[in-house]
């Protein structure tokens, strides 16, 4: 009823172009910037902030890193664990050995040295497709994470052999280390993402994203009509590599406060490529989707019941949650492989013609 | 058809003793024709004649062991799909090879790819230059979809469309490269009558105002004659006529290809 785009005309292709062509959409996208900069700080407990807010957007980061590669291009691909160990261990190099220049600038120069790891294992894709691919990036998984293991060069010979956070300021706020404040370190997070998911749409919204899914739609005739496949393919694995570095790098600095090599391991993989399979496959607000569902869900298990008077043992919620993800993935194959995001469209599309829906 | 037709001019390109082959199969021996610039060129044949194979060489996909081609005065023997695209070659498919999970539009302006320049840092910013280049490439989009009055399905993803209009969709991508020669395979398979006759004015109209050079493959005789200025027929992988329609139609080799014959 109230959302419908009837009497909402463009007049100019700027207008036609823009990622939220409808006005409610607009106001939508403005009330929850709004929520997420102004209640969520002045109203969220630590415990808000801390365990659910920034894995929340942290994971979203890499989920929407996945889903450059998996659900834009259609590589699919099982290395996002390492990806993001390179980008934590590569900020926690730079930093030690520059330690004066900014935190923040070396989380991102971190998703850089993820790009160029992602370029190297991703020159196999344009030999091989699907599964095949996702095998050789499993190759990528547990290499790299031996080399997080085997190379204490990268931990500074710790003899933890552990990445430990090291304290870093803005002026006089601690942005890292174990005297940040949640809500310093959230605000950082949420900056980052925010920008970070606004180029991301910028980029599937333009040139580069028609061309990645092209490749991934018919990779034979984009070939044809010019699209060099090799190149294209290693920038779909650069960017997104990229994107996932950055997420491990915040996921030590800004929310682990630490880590070792088992951090990346091959199930932070495919925690993270339930998440886009669940959330939708070639959609970025689907990446929101699903790492609200996967990290939220376990929450709300252990704590909705205990509040209802009902406790369970948390044991039981780890099998639960297991269990509930479980038959939710299966659900999405089957039924909706385009998962949430296509609920959501298809729910907006309802409503817009809703109630007369011829 | 019209009177404002352009004449063929000089030879756009030239094909010269291409031979292809997959392991023991000839699919191509010896194979010379012409195609001259601004006219409507057909090559025809029975299943299995090697024409798809043809277009594939000129494309770039296939290698052929054999011969060279001539195009715009260039001969080459190996050349790369990307490179024939930017010289100007662009085609449609047998069995539509659209972009399913796109939109019409988005289809369309793909194909105007090579034409972009923005990086991907000026894209990712989407501002000044990078915007601005979306958007005149965006009024060109807008002309081909006028052109071929789609303009109601223009948002709509093409794996929704109905087979004819998804036709019409993938000419409309190749002529967003603004090729100069035009490669159609089969554009007419499966649609019915109105659809061919739209398909067959689209077709007209892109050589009468662009003046692109059309050579297509398609199995409606009555079509291919009719709008043909030449066609050349293969048989077997082999080159058994070429000439006028009218002379095409008399050819006694090509009436036992399509007829059969007694051994």
């Amino acid at each position: 009823m109230f959302y419908r785009e009837a009497g909402q005309y463009k007049t100019s292709y700027v207008a036609d172009q823009a990622v939220f062509p409808i006005r409610q959409d607009r106001y939508g996208i403005a009330i929850i910037l709004l929520v997420a900069f102004v209640a969520i700080p002045f109203l969220g407990s630590t415990f808000l902030l801390q365990a659910v807010m920034i894995p929340f957007l942290i994971y979203s980061l890499a989920a929407i890193g996945l889903n450059l590669l998996t659900g834009y291009t259609g590589l699919l691909s099982l290395g996002t664990g390492a990806f993001m160990g390179v980008g934590a261990y590569a900020c926690y190099k730079l930093t030690s050995v520059f330690p004066e220049v900014n935190i923040l600038v070396w989380i991102i120069a971190s998703g850089f040295v993820a790009a160029a790891i992602g370029i190297l294992f991703g020159l196999p894709s344009l030999r091989i497709k699907g599964f095949y691919l996702a095998i050789a990036t499993l190759a990528a998984q547990f290499f790299l994470q031996w080399c997080f293991v085997r190379i204490p060069w990268l931990v500074n010979y710790n003899v933890s052999n552990a990445i430990e956070v090291p304290q870093r300021q803005l002026g006089e706020i601690i942005l890292t280390g174990p005297n940040s404040t949640p809500l310093t370190r959230y605000m950082v997070v949420l900056v980052i993402v925010v920008v970070m998911t606004w180029l991301a749409s910028n980029i599937v919204h333009g040139r580069i994203g028609r061309m990645w899914m092209a490749v991934r739609d018919q990779d034979i005739a984009a070939e044809l009509m010019g699209i060099r496949l090799l190149p294209t393919k290693l920038l779909a694995f650069a960017v997104s590599s990229f994107y996932c570095g950055v997420a491990g790098a915040m996921l030590v600095f800004l929310w682990y406060g630490g880590a070792e090599a088992d951090t990346f391991n091959i199930n932070q993989s495919f925690f993270v490529l339930f998440m886009i399979i669940i959330g939708g496959l070639g959609s970025l607000l689907g990446a929101y989707f699903g790492a609200a569902l996967i990290f939220g869900l376990p929450i709300l298990l252990r704590y909705v019941p205990a509040e209802l008077g009902l406790p369970l043992h948390s044991a039981t919620v780890e099998h639960l949650s297991f269990l509930v993800v479980g038959v939710l993935i299966i659900f999405f194959l089957i039924v909706e492989p385009h998962g949430l995001a296509r609920l959501w469209q298809i729910a907006k599309q309802k409503l817009r013609v809703w109630p007369f829906p011829y | 058809m019209s009177a404002k037709r352009r004449p063929p001019g000089e030879v756009l390109l030239k094909v010269e003793n291409i031979s292809l082959s997959f392991g023991g199969v000839r699919a191509l021996s010896d194979i010379s024709f012409e195609i001259r610039r601004h006219e409507v060129f057909s090559i025809i044949g029975p299943n299995g004649a090697g024409k798809s194979s043809m277009l594939n060489c000129i494309n770039g996909f296939y290698h052929p062991q054999g011969g060279s081609i001539t195009y715009k005065g260039r001969t080459r023997r190996q050349m790369r799909p990307h490179e024939v695209a930017s010289q100007g070659i662009a085609r449609t498919f047998q069995n539509i090879a659209l972009f399913r999970g796109m939109s019409t539009l988005d289809n369309i302006m793909t194909g105007r790819s090579l034409k972009m320049r923005a990086g991907l840092l000026a894209q990712a910013i989407r501002f000044g230059p990078a915007l601005k280049e979306e958007l005149e490439h965006r009024e060109f989009c807008e002309r081909i979809i006028d052109f071929l009055e789609i303009e109601s399905i223009r948002k709509v993803p093409v794996g929704r469309l109905p087979y004819g209009l998804q036709k019409r969709v993938e000419l409309g991508r190749a002529l967003a490269a603004e090729p100069e020669l035009l490669l159609l395979d089969e554009p007419m398979a499966g649609m019915n009558l109105e659809e061919k006759r739209d398909m067959c004015r689209f077709i007209l109209d892109v050589n009468d105002e662009f003046g692109t050079t059309i050579c297509m493959i398609e199995h409606d005789m009555g079509v291919v004659m009719d709008i043909s200025d030449r066609v050349v027929v293969l048989d077997y992988g082999r080159k058994i006529g070429e000439g006028q329609p009218e002379e095409v139609r008399s050819n006694q080799a090509v009436i036992d290809a399509y007829l059969g014959v007694q051994h």
